[in-house]
């Protein structure tokens, strides 16, 4: 399966790669103590120092540094006990210092790696090529005045991540799973809590086009996506994009660009040349950032179990599909939902009551994992009934809906509705016998090598037991029946 | 290494400082000199030696992830040209 965007000359390559910028999980800020919770009044969580004011000194805070190792970690990657804080400058409203403190030349984490699982079942390997420490900017408001722009510099100085991919990804679809992978890491360390749509993680993509074999052209960067549907469409709409410049004759200009997705396509930025000149410089104010070894390795051990290393878990423990176990590794709550469920009992089945009703309960009724519609202990109370022959397959789906609806354990509803499953034999044999005299012409047609209306008797008689027949049971009987003529 | 006097507007026009247009030589002339000094140093051998990052061999002090500053509005928009309700005001910056 290859990603192709064709083109009048023949099929086009596309290369692409990430930046994701991630909001670190601390209370206070990167350099000073203003708080870091979102959502407070305008300029209420701004110190003198991410407001700029002259000789405010930044103070590295230990947590936000403890994030980017534990997030360095869980990637794989290299960690520098030694890195440095360099000035990035440019002007813009909501940037008071004038600059960016980031880590240019010498970042914390180096080189490390994220598996993504694709569609078709394959999985590759994408390089992460560094993740640095560096401060947010402040938030700027353009539809609240006509000639004016509102700035609010709460966000200013929240440390971010920016994690930057190797240009390893080559369609939209491992762009996507690259993100969604990322995020999941990230929300397992707890680091970042991935939420785009506030902006707490954001994407920066790259993308350049070329034919099969060729060296790299040149790119442009996408910013800001704030979606991972949009990340996928962003690339596809710039790959062909780049591809009628190319096509037509001319040059893909090195640039910054912005989504439009009312319009489904990309727009340039900033055209001034000098856009990227940051002149970066080490940061005079800060002195090199020296970890010991000794709490690299304390950071590792506390550590939690990862997506990877649970799902491997997960498919030997209980014998789950791989697709299986990596949709309930995704989250780690739904992953713990599920072990609650499955502990002691039928994994399989669990995993299917959990994949299957249970997410399907969850989104119709709008909860969430945190907030289920089922708690995990009723969900296994349920496939005891099952396991044990209390109720049967099709009765449960019945039970399950009562209990979303009315919050009740399935043990209540199972003896409220009578819904118990019949096992006794006379019972049975009388249902069986009723249906087989009320259909001679069927059972003639079954006996003369009809096989397929065996399924026709199972559903009668289900239906003249209400349901509650045990399947195998009933199946037994309608066999025996059917076979003496 | 020399810097002309297109360069030297550039170099100000990215750190917005204005600099009328006979300045530039003058300008030019300093940084130069600055550069050749630079490049002196270059001349030295330190094949050997370890980047110095800083005039202390220290590392970097940390504080602790604690909320101690901020709730100050007032006192960060106290210099601000212009204000509105508890934001700052500039003019329309839009991509």
């Amino acid at each position: 399966m290859s990603y192709v965007i064709e083109g009048s000359s023949g099929p086009w390559e596309v290369v692409i790669g990430l930046e994701v910028h991630a909001q670190v999980i601390s209370q206070a800020k990167l350099f000073s103590g203003a708080a870091t919770e979102f959502g407070a009044p305008p300029n209420s969580q701004v110190s003198f120092v991410d407001a700029g004011f002259p000789g405010m000194l930044p103070v590295i805070n230990r947590a936000c540094v403890a994030q980017a190792v534990r997030t360095g970690l869980g990637l794989a990657a290299e960690i520098n006990l030694t890195s440095r804080f360099d000035r990035k400058n440019y002007f813009y409203a909501d940037l008071p210092q004038g600059y960016q403190i980031s880590q240019f030349a010498h970042p914390i984490v180096g080189k490390g790696v994220i598996t993504i699982a694709l569609a078709d079942g394959s999985t590759r390997e994408i390089g992460v090529t560094r993740l640095h420490l560096e401060q947010d900017a402040g938030k700027s408001l353009h539809d609240q005045h006509p000639s004016k722009s509102y700035i609010d510099l709460n966000r200013a100085g929240v440390a971010l991540m920016e994690i930057v991919s190797e240009p390893d990804l080559r369609t939209p679809e491992e762009a996507g799973a690259y993100l969604r992978k990322l995020r999941s890491i990230l929300r397992y360390l707890g680091t970042c809590d991935g939420n785009m749509e506030e902006g707490s993680m954001r994407a920066d993509v790259n993308v350049s086009v070329r034919k099969a074999g060729e060296a790299f052209r040149t790119r442009c960067e996408v910013k800001n996506v704030n979606s991972i549907r949009f990340v996928m469409q962003a690339i596809e709409a710039e790959a062909k994009r780049q591809v009628g410049i190319w096509e037509g004759g001319g040059i893909v200009e090195q640039e910054t660009r912005l989504y439009d997705p009312g319009r489904g396509e990309t727009r340039s930025m900033r055209s001034k040349e000098d856009a990227h000149d940051y002149r970066y410089f080490p940061d005079p104010d800060l002195l090199p950032l020296v970890l010991e070894q000794a709490w690299v390795d304390e950071l590792a051990a506390g550590l939690p179990e990862l997506p990877d290393a649970k799902q491997a878990r997960f498919i030997a423990e209980y014998a789950l599909p791989a697709y299986d176990a990596g949709v309930l590794v995704a989250e780690q709550a739904t992953a713990d939902f599920f072990e609650t469920v499955a502990r002691g009992r039928d994994a399989r089945l669990a995993a299917n009551w959990v994949t299957g009703d249970f997410f399907a309960a969850m989104n119709r009724t709008g909860r969430s994992i945190e907030n289920p519609p089922v708690s995990a202990a009723d969900l296994g109370a349920l496939i005891d009934l099952i396991s044990d022959n209390t109720i049967n397959g099709r009765i449960a789906k019945e039970v399950f809906e009562a209990m979303v609806e009315t919050g009740q354990p399935p043990g209540a509803i199972v003896e409220a509705k009578g819904l118990r499953q019949v096992t006794d034999a006379g019972a049975i044999d009388a249902a069986v016998a009723a249906v087989l005299a009320g259909n001679a012409d069927k059972v003639a047609e079954y006996r003369s090598g009809r096989d397929k209306l065996f399924g026709f008797f199972v559903g009668q008689v289900m239906k003249a037991m209400a349901g509650k027949g045990n399947p195998a049971l009933v199946n037994e009987a309608l066999k025996k029946a059917l076979a003496v003529g | 290494m020399s810097l002309d006097a297109a360069t030297v507007r550039r170099i100000a026009s990215l750190a917005r400082i204005a600099v009328a247009e006979e300045e530039l030589p003058r300008l030019a002339g300093e940084l130069n000199s600055i550069l050749g000094w630079i490049e002196q140093l270059n001349e030295v051998n330190v094949d050997a030696v370890a980047p110095m990052t800083g005039a202390v061999a220290l590392a970097l002090p940390m504080r602790e992830d604690r909320v101690t500053d901020g709730a100050q509005a007032e006192a960060i928009l106290a210099n601000a040209p212009d204000r509105a309700g508890e934001y700052f005001a500039v003019p329309k910056v839009v991509e």
